[in-house]
């Protein structure tokens, strides 16, 4: 990674308790570009993510912020100038111009080269986005109202059978949700004092990091979208189409989204958890689950059989 | 001038008519049609800003507290649908009706009796749509845009389908009535390139109008079918395609935004060179950046979909042609801000609801152009940095618009001043709390919080907080904005001048104040120097 900016650290950095401290933090973290691993109280830009390609959204974000605070600095200082300088009040009489062909010239020419400028770097940074080639594992993502369906399609080349399990709402959440439940949302905490109300699931979709992961996703009711901040992307979850996307997460931790398509009244209820395990770790996840899935051999196979296609690639060759 | 004399004699013979439901019911005068639908979208603001409290209310703190999810999604729904097509459009097409003839010296519209149907269309149509508030099964909960298949769970497919068909309608004929009236009844000698910038301004959204809403009309229909006639238009099961709404839906949809924007500029475009008692900078500029976006408006529908798996090429076709949107506009603010420059200011309520338009939409504009660098919107989408986005070019920008200019002309229409002391007191509470409500939503989108959720993480509670303080007092504030309207028309003891401002220019300011119930019987003499744009650079 040659951005910088990412704390190895990062996602497992303890929670500040007193609000100050958070604020503090996260004016400080903006200003320095650091990662969150999920939304903190007070947070003012957006998170530069842990995949090899959540810097691009983060970086193109900060250059346009940057190019628009300019311009605005310029056309309203200018506006505040003729303000307090051709008052009437200040005894201003107006003059009688109305046109200047130079000028119109220049300020219609200079927005189109910084134009060109944000253009090339947008452009830049979706190519390789729309890259999906040279994956190591495919997941496919079905979104339900109002749950995630998450089935391991291949890891490195293998198909993978019989792993993939509904993700919901927790419940300590969902109890706390209800109308006038009388819970504290405030009091909905992971075990490292973190708040995830509203942004816990029963079952976590766990991944390993360092690994070019595709993305299957698709829909079995509704629109849906499917959105984890830290990956640096959303792909909408289309019934009857099947979209794709990749990442590849380059620390571990638990990362937290949520639904971002209208899909009914649950909407807001449908969270997203990536749990990015070290390889090692994932792999002896994947070998527990098909032990789990494999002895009883139950007839219900509900998970797909792995496309061969050539987009999988038998060995891990990433770039980085 | 030669139509000073001619209104002393009508109202023996043709005033307002005395019985009121014949003056308003069955009118087929542009002043008094004008009234109706700005009466109209006011009741409309008001009703659509109570949804909006409910929302703001429920997203005061985390944990539900007042509504059932369900319920929250038919306000953001029904919020969406009666501010744009109840309040901001109807309001537009009210100020065109009475200004556009007084500003071309017609004597009325083209087709006096379309523009009453055209009117009293709407009503019929907003108490169908509001009626399913009230209804078993609800109102329609898939957001104003009704994307399928969401939005064919609702039990209200109809009524909404309907409900749009009506306001297209009435829509239609509105921007054909507007068309006619600007290209056959201009005064002789009043040239196209001479008309107010207001006026152009509506003349180009009239052909935008025209174009799409009947787009519209198609992409509800195949909802309705798809709903109650076995048609699989957006079924993928049925060999449809869901998608396929979106691309139609937002054909629609981008000119529809400029819809909402253009005769704001226009607006703008007249009230700057009154209070800068300068001329407008560059109008031909002016004239051509309004175009060019109409023209851009049709191209860019894409940008509304980016997240949908678009193919890479779509993708970087509708980004650069969203940013290209950037120049015109840019064009406009510059000048707006030329205008102003090398002026003698004064800064009367109508002045600085243009300013705070200058300033905010542009910030509006900025954050649009972010919007469309596809990788950051793959994290923008559908967050509340889209919320604030259009809320800022919506609310400061067509809002913004449409008080200006009823400041700017409601001594015309009423004949009296409004109170600019209360008018202040409106300006001043508008632009602090609209900024404390939209403001922070910029904060909450980057965060990661999504839109139409009724609920979220405590992560986000503080700026939630800030953004519904800020939205009950800025729709308190507009309590003010009615007091200070029903005392200029009614209560105010000052009489308004005919030229109402001094800086003002241009053929409406040239009849009595308040304007007569027929003006312009008789075509004006034109005298370029009494026009805002009389002397226009060949």
């Amino acid at each position: 990674m040659t951005c910088g900016g990412i704390r190895p650290d990062g996602f497992k950095r303890a929670v500040p308790l007193k609000r100050a401290v958070a604020w503090t933090t996260a004016i400080l973290a903006s200003a320095s570009g650091a990662a969150w691993a999920n939304p903190e109280p007070g947070q003012l830009n957006m998170t530069r993510g842990v995949t090899e390609w959540s810097p691009t959204p983060y970086m193109l974000n900060n250059v346009v912020l940057g190019v628009c605070t300019v311009i605005g600095i310029l056309v309203f200082g200018a506006m505040f100038i003729a303000m307090f300088r051709f008052r009437k009040s200040r005894g201003a009489v107006a003059e009688k111009w109305a046109h200047n062909t130079k000028v119109e010239i220049v300020w219609t020419t200079v927005p189109v080269l910084i134009l060109i400028v944000l253009a090339y770097m947008g452009t830049g940074g979706l190519r390789s986005f729309a890259d999906t080639t040279g994956s190591q594992m495919t997941v496919k993502v079905t979104g339900y109202q109002w749950k995630w369906r998450y089935d391991y399609v291949d890891y490195k080349g293998k198909a993978i059978d019989k792993v993939g399990f509904m993700s919901k709402l927790d419940s300590r959440s969902d109890e706390t949700r209800q109308l006038n439940s009388g819970l504290d949302p405030n009091a909905v905490k992971a075990s490292d004092g973190y708040n995830t109300y509203l942004i816990d699931v029963d079952h976590p979709l766990v991944v390993p990091v360092d690994t070019k992961i595709r993305f299957v996703i698709t829909a079995g009711d509704v629109i849906h979208s499917w959105w984890v901040p830290q990956l640096g992307w959303k792909m909408d979850a289309i019934p009857g189409i099947v979209n794709s996307a990749w990442t590849n997460i380059r620390e571990p931790g638990t990362y937290r989204g949520q639904c971002a398509e209208l899909c009914g009244q649950d909407h807001g209820f449908m969270p997203i958890v990536v749990k990015a395990l070290p390889k090692a770790e994932f792999e002896k996840w994947l070998a527990d689950q098909q032990a789990k899935a494999a002895p009883p051999a139950p007839a219900a196979a509900s998970t797909a059989q792995a496309p061969k296609t050539a987009q999988i690639a038998p060995a891990p060759s990433h770039q980085g | 001038m030669a139509h000073a004399a001619t209104h002393d004699h009508h109202d023996d013979h043709h005033g307002a008519p005395k019985n009121f439901f014949t003056r308003w019911c069955m009118s087929t005068n542009h002043k008094d049609i004008g009234t109706l639908y700005l009466v109209f979208s006011l009741t409309m603001l008001f009703i659509g800003g109570s949804f909006a409290m409910v929302i703001r209310a429920e997203l005061f703190k985390p944990g539900m507290q007042l509504v059932q999810p369900y319920f929250f999604n038919e306000m953001t729904t029904m919020h969406a649908l009666v501010m744009i097509f109840g309040a901001i459009m109807p309001a537009f097409v009210g100020l065109g009706n009475w200004m556009i003839p007084l500003m071309i010296g017609a004597p009325d519209m083209a087709l006096p009796r379309m523009n009453n149907l055209s009117f009293w269309i709407l009503p019929f149509a907003f108490t169908l749509l509001l009626s399913t508030l009230f209804l078993p099964g609800g109102g329609p909960a898939g957001g104003w845009t009704m994307y399928p298949p969401l939005s064919l769970q609702g039990d209200s497919v109809a009524y909404v389908v309907f409900a749009v068909h009506l306001m297209g309608i009435s829509s239609i004929m509105g921007a054909i009535n507007i068309i006619a009236t600007i290209l056959n009844m201009r005064a002789p000698g009043m040239d196209l390139l001479k008309m107010p910038v207001f006026v152009w301004s509506w003349l180009i959204t009239a052909f935008l109008l025209i174009a799409v809403m009947p787009v519209l009309a198609g992409a509800v229909t195949m909802l309705l079918t798809d709903k109650y006639f076995g048609t699989s238009f957006f079924n993928a099961a049925g060999g449809g395609d869901p998608v396929l709404f979106q691309h139609i839906f937002w054909f629609f949809g981008h000119p529809e935004v400029y819809i909402m924007i253009l005769p704001a500029f226009g607006i703008i475009s007249e009230i700057i060179p009154t209070f800068a008692r300068k001329p407008i900078f560059g109008y031909k500029a002016m004239v051509f950046a309004i175009a060019s976006i109409a023209f851009l408006s049709f191209i860019v529908w894409a940008h509304h979909m980016f997240a949908v798996g678009l193919p890479l090429g779509a993708e970087i076709f509708f980004m650069y042609a969203t940013m290209l949107i950037a120049v015109p506009t840019g064009i406009k603010v510059f000048n707006w801000v030329s205008t102003m420059w090398g002026g003698s200011m004064t800064f009367e309520t109508p002045m600085l609801f243009a300013i705070a338009f200058v300033i905010l939409f542009t910030i509006g504009g900025f954050s649009g152009l972010m919007l469309a660098l596809v990788p950051a919107d793959f994290q923008y989408h559908d967050t509340y940095f889209v919320v604030a986005h259009f809320h800022y070019v919506l609310v400061t920008g067509a809002l913004f618009a449409i008080i200006a200019a009823s400041y700017y002309w409601l001594p015309k229409w009423t004949g009296r001043m409004y109170s600019e002391t209360w008018g202040k007191i409106h300006f001043w509470n508008s632009v602090i709390w609209v900024n404390v409500l939209f403001f922070p939503q910029h904060f909450l989108g980057l965060a990661g919080m999504p839109r139409r959720i009724p609920d979220y993480n405590v992560a986000f509670a503080n700026f939630n907080m800030i953004s519904s303080i800020g939205g009950f007092l800025f729709g308190a504030s507009q309590l003010i904005f009615l007091g200070v309207i029903v005392h200029a028309v009614w209560f105010s003891k000052k009489k308004a001048t005919d030229r109402v401002w001094e800086g003002a220019k241009g053929l409406e300011w040239t009849v009595p104040s308040p304007a007569p119930f027929h003006t312009f019987d008789v075509p004006p003499v034109i005298h370029d120097e009494d026009l805002a744009h009389g002397h226009v650079d060949h």
